[in-house]
C-alpha cells in the first residue's frame, strides 16, 4: 500500500506540473532577444556558412571545448570503473553478415569524412563523422572482426586525447589574438576545419571506445 | 596589465585541462607530479586573481570576442574570486596527500589524476561563467568527474553508492536544464548579464517555475535535506582523498551557483522561496547531526557532518537583504571546506593505520598518532564554532546578521547546530583517548599524509584570526 | 497552435514521465532509460519553445546538439557502472543502503 501510495503521489504531482507548465508556456509572449539577426550578421566572418556550426564552433566554441571533456572525461570513468579484465574472444558471426560489414565499413568511412567536409555548409561536422565512424567500428565489433578493447597503449591513449589537446591548443593560441578561441576571420575556417579533424579522429576512438572497452564476457 | 596572453581568469580553466589530459597520456597510475605542479601555478594565478579583483573591482573576459548574448562571457567578483582561492588552496594539499595515499596498485588510484584535473577544470570554469548554458556543461564536468571518482576501483557497495549519486546529479543537472530551455524561451538569451535588466516582478508564470526548477535541481545537487539521501554513502565510502574533495569543493559549487542566481538574474523571483530554504536548512543541521551521532563507521559519521553543516549554509537565506549575511555564507564556505577536507584527510590516515573504519575501532590513536588526532581536533573546533577557529567566525556572522533582521529563531538553530556537531566530534575524540587494545595493529603510515591532514585543518582554525581580508575580498562584488 | 508548441508540451510530458521514472522505477536499465526521457523532453522545450513562432533558431539547435553529447557520456558512465554492480552483485537493482 505504501508503495501504491508513492507511485500515486509521485504521478499526481507529475501531471499537475505538466498542467502548470503546459500553461505558463501557453501565455509567453514573443522573446526580448532574437538572436538570429547577430548570427546571420556576422557568419561572413565566422569562417563556416552553416549557422548550428558557426554557433557550435565558433560563437559558443567554448561549449564545444567543454563538451569534448566531459565525453573524454567519461571515457576515463568508464576505465577508471571497469578497470583490469580479460577481453573475451571474439565470436565470429555468420560469413554473410562478416561479408555484409566489410562492404559497409568503407562506405561508412567514405560518409565521416563527407560528414566531417560538409559541416561547414550543410549540417555535419565532427560529432556526426566520429559518430559515423564509432559505428563501424562497433559494426566490426558485434560481426567478430574487430576484438574489444582491453589494453590502453600509448598510441591508443594518445588517439583519445589528440583532437581534444589539438582544440585545447588552437583555444589557447589564439588567447594572441586577443581573447580565447577569437579566430581571425581570414584563417577562421580552415582553424575550424583542422579542429574538427582532430576532433572526428578523437571522437571516433572515445565513442568506439566507450563500448569496446565494455564489451567483455558476461561476469567481467 | 591588460596582457591578454596573461589572464589568470583563462589559465584557471586551461591548465587543469592540460595537466588532466597529460596525466590521461602518461598512462595508469601517473600524473601525480603534472598535477601537484600545475596545482601550484593555479593557486598562484588565484591569489593573484583575489588581488586584481580585491583593490580594482571585476575582472572579465569575452570568449571569442563576440560579447553576450551571442557568444559567452567569463566573469569574476569577489564571490567567484574567493570561491577560486578556496578551490586551489583546498586541492593542492590533498594532492600532495593523494600522491602518498594511493599504493602503486591501488585500483582507485590508476585514473585519480586526470579525473581529479578534470574536476578541478570544471569546478573553475564554473566559478567564472555567467552563462546559463554553460553553466549547464561546467555542472555536468564536475558531476561526471565527481561520480568517476567514487566508483573507481570499488567493489559492489562503492558502486552502488556512484549509482545512487550519478542518478540524482543527473536528475539534478535535468531540472536545471529544463530551467534553462524555460527562460531560453521567454527571454531568447542565457546570458546572466543581458538577463539581468529583462527579469522583473512581472514575468510571466514561466519564469517562476524555471526558477523554482533550477533552485530544486541545484538542491539535490547540493544534498540539501530532504535529497540529502546519495550524500552519506557516497563520501562515506569513497576514498579519503575523493571524499574530502567532494565534501569540501562539490557540494559547495552548486550552492554558489544557487547564491549567483539569488542574487543575480533572479533576485526577483526567488526570495519568495527563502524561508523554505532556511527550513530545510535547519531540518538538514538536526538531520545530519543527529544521523551523524548514531553512525557507525567514521566517514560515515563525516559525510553526516557535510550533511549537517551544509544546513548552514541555507540559513542565510532570509537574511540576504543585508550584506553581512553573504560573508557569512562564503566564511562558512570557507571554514567548512577547509575543516571537512582536513577531517577526511585525517580519517583516511586513521583508517589506513589502524586497519579498521569504524568509530569504536579508533581506541588508542591518539597515543599512536598524535598528529592526526590533533588535526582532527582543530577540524572539530572549526565545526563546532569554537573560536577562535573560521567557524566560529561563520556561526557569529550568521548569528549577527539574524539578530539584526530580529529572526532570533535563525540565531536559536545555530547555536543548537554547534552544540550537536561537539557531540559527534568528541564522541571521536573520547574514543580516541582511550587506551589502546592489547590486539591492535599499527601500520605506518606515510609522514605526508599526517601532515597535510594538519595543514588543511589548521589552516580551517588559522583563517579565523585573518577573516577580516576575506570580508574585504567580498566587498568587492557589485 | 504552432509545431513548436507542440514540442514544447510534448517535451514537458516526457521530462515529467522520465523523472517520474527514475524515481519510482527500481529496475536500474529501466531507470538510465528514463534519464534519456528526461533529457530528451529537456532538449524538446528548449528548441520548441524557441522556435514557437515557427522560424528556425540555431542557437538552442547548437545548444541541444552539445546537451545530446553531454547525455551521451553521462549513459555510457551510468551503464559501465550498471555492468559493473551486475558482475559484482549479480543484482540489476540498488541494493539498501545500510551503515554497519
Amino acid at each position: 500500500m505504501k508503495r501504491l501510495s508513492l507511485v500515486a503521489l509521485v504521478l499526481s504531482l507529475a501531471s499537475a506540473f505538466v498542467f502548470l507548465l503546459a500553461g505558463a508556456m501557453l501565455e509567453l509572449g514573443p522573446a526580448a532577444i532574437d538572436l538570429r539577426a547577430p548570427v546571420a550578421a556576422h557568419l561572413a566572418e565566422s569562417g563556416v556558412t552553416h549557422p548550428v556550426t558557426a554557433v557550435l564552433l565558433n560563437y559558443r566554441g567554448y561549449d564545444t571545448l567543454l563538451e569534448i571533456a566531459v565525453l573524454l572525461l567519461a571515457l576515463l570513468a568508464i576505465l577508471a570503473v571497469v578497470g583490469e579484465a580479460p577481453v573475451s574472444p571474439s565470436r565470429a558471426a555468420h560469413p554473410v553478415l562478416q561479408a555484409l560489414a566489410r562492404l559497409a565499413v568503407p562506405l561508412m568511412i567514405v560518409v565521416a569524412v563527407y560528414l566531417l567536409w560538409a559541416g561547414a555548409f550543410r549540417p555535419g561536422g565532427a560529432f556526426q563523422a566520429g559518430a559515423v565512424l564509432a559505428a563501424a567500428a562497433v559494426l566490426l565489433h558485434l560481426v567478430g572482426l574487430q576484438p574489444g578493447w582491453s589494453q590502453l597503449r600509448l598510441r591508443l591513449r594518445i588517439g583519445l586525447a589528440a583532437g581534444f589537446a589539438l582544440f585545447l591548443a588552437v583555444a589557447a593560441g589564439l588567447l594572441t589574438q586577443g581573447s580565447l578561441l577569437q579566430y581571425p576571420p581570414a584563417a577562421a575556417g580552415a582553424l575550424i576545419l583542422l579542429i574538427e579533424s582532430g576532433l572526428t579522429v578523437s571522437l571516433a576512438l572515445i565513442l568506439a571506445g566507450l563500448f569496446l572497452f565494455l564489451s567483455r564476457e558476461a561476469g567481467a | 596589465m591588460s596582457d591578454p596572453l596573461y589572464d589568470p581568469l583563462v589559465w584557471l580553466i586551461l591548465l587543469p585541462l592540460a595537466w588532466a589530459t597529460l596525466a590521461f597520456v602518461l598512462g595508469p597510475g601517473h600524473g601525480a607530479w603534472p598535477a601537484i605542479a600545475g596545482l601550484t601555478a593555479q593557486w598562484g594565478l588565484a591569489f593573484d586573481l583575489a588581488q586584481k579583483v580585491g583593490s580594482g573591482g571585476a575582472a572579465n573576459h569575452v570568449v571569442g570576442g563576440w560579447g553576450a548574448p551571442l557568444g559567452i562571457d567569463l566573469a569574476v567578483d569577489g564571490l567567484s574570486a574567493a570561491m577560486l582561492l578556496l578551490t586551489q588552496t583546498v586541492a593542492l594539499p590533498l594532492a600532495i596527500y593523494a600522491r602518498s595515499y594511493f599504493k602503486s596498485d591501488d585500483p582507485a588510484g590508476t585514473w585519480f589524476w586526470p579525473l581529479t584535473g578534470f574536476l578541478i577544470a570544471g569546478l573553475n570554469a564554473l566559478f567564472v561563467s555567467v552563462d546559463l548554458f554553460n553553466l549547464y556543461v561546467t555542472l555536468e564536468l564536475v558531476g561526471l568527474a565527481a561520480v568517476g571518482l567514487v566508483a573507481a576501483g570499488g567493489g559492489a557497495q562503492q558502486v552502488a553508492a556512484a549509482l545512487r549519486y550519478l542518478f540524482a546529479t543527473l536528475v539534478g543537472s535535468g531540472a536545471y536544464l529544463l530551467g534553462v530551455a524555460l527562460i531560453y524561451g521567454a527571454y531568447g538569451t542565457v546570458s546572466i548579464a543581458t538577463l539581468l535588466p529583462l527579469v522583473t516582478n512581472d514575468s510571466p508564470r514561466l519564469v517562476w517555475i524555471a526558477g523554482g526548477l533550477m533552485v530544486a535541481g541545484l538542491m539535490l545537487k547540493t544534498a540539501l535535506f530532504p535529497f540529502h539521501f546519495w550524500l552519506p554513502p557516497a563520501h562515506g565510502g569513497a576514498p579519503a582523498p575523493v571524499s574530502a574533495l567532494l565534501s569540501a569543493l562539490v557540494v559547495k559549487a552548486s550552492f554558489y551557483l544557487i547564491l549567483r542566481l539569488w542574487l543575480g538574474p533572479l533576485q526577483t523571483v526567488l526570495p519568495a522561496f527563502a524561508w523554505l530554504l532556511a527550513l530545510l536548512g535547519a531540518a538538514a543541521i538536526f538531520w545530519g547531526s543527529w544521523q551523524a551521532i548514531r553512525a557507525v563507521k567514521l566517514k560515515r559519521l563525516i559525510a553526516y557532518s557535510t550533511v549537517a553543516q551544509l544546513g548552514y549554509l541555507f540559513l542565510i537565506f532570509p537574511l540576504l537583504a543585508a550584506h553581512g549575511a553573504l560573508q557569512a555564507g562564503v566564511m562558512q564556505i570557507f571554514a567548512h571546506g577547509l575543516a571537512k577536507a582536513g577531517m577526511f584527510a585525517a580519517a583516511g590516515v586513521l583508517i589506513k593505520a589502524t586497519g579498521q573504519d569504524t568509530v569504536a575501532g579508533l581506541a588508542g590513536a591518539v597515543e599512536r598518532l598524535p598528529v592526526t588526532m590533533f588535526a582532527f581536533g582543530l577540524a572539530g573546533m572549526t565545526l563546532m564554532g569554537l573560536p577562535p577557529s573560521s567557524g566560529f567566525l561563520a556561526k557569529w556572522l550568521i548569528i549577527e546578521a539574524a539578530l539584526a533582521h530580529g529572526h532570533w529563531i535563525i540565531a536559536v538553530v545555530v547555536l543548537a547546530g554547534g552544540l550537536l556537531a561537539a557531540v559527534y566530534v568528541l564522541r571521536v575524540l573520547r574514543q580516541a583517548f582511550l587506551l589502546t587494545p592489547a590486539s591492535a595493529t599499527l601500520t605506518p603510515v606515510p609522514r605526508m599524509l599526517e601532515w597535510s591532514a594538519f595543514a588543511l585543518a589548521a589552516a580551517s582554525v588559522l583563517l579565523g584570526l585573518r577573516g577580516v581580508e576575506l570580508m574585504q575580498l567580498l566587498g568587492a562584488m557589485a | 497552435m504552432s509545431t513548436g508548441f507542440v514540442f514544447a508540451l510534448a517535451g514537458a510530458a516526457l521530462f515529467a514521465l522520465g523523472v517520474a521514472g527514475v524515481v519510482l522505477i527500481g529496475h536500474l536499465l529501466r531507470r538510465i532509460l528514463a534519464f534519456n526521457l528526461m533529457g530528451s523532453g529537456a532538449f524538446l522545450v528548449l528548441v520548441g519553445l524557441a522556435q514557437r513562432q515557427d522560424v528556425a533558431d540555431p542557437v538552442p539547435q547548437a545548444m541541444v546538439l552539445t546537451g545530446i553529447v553531454v547525455a551521451v557520456a553521462a549513459t555510457a558512465l551510468a551503464l559501465a557502472l550498471v555492468r559493473k554492480l551486475h558482475a559484482l552483485t549479480g543484482q540489476l537493482e540498488l541494493p539498501d543502503d545500510v551503515d554497519e
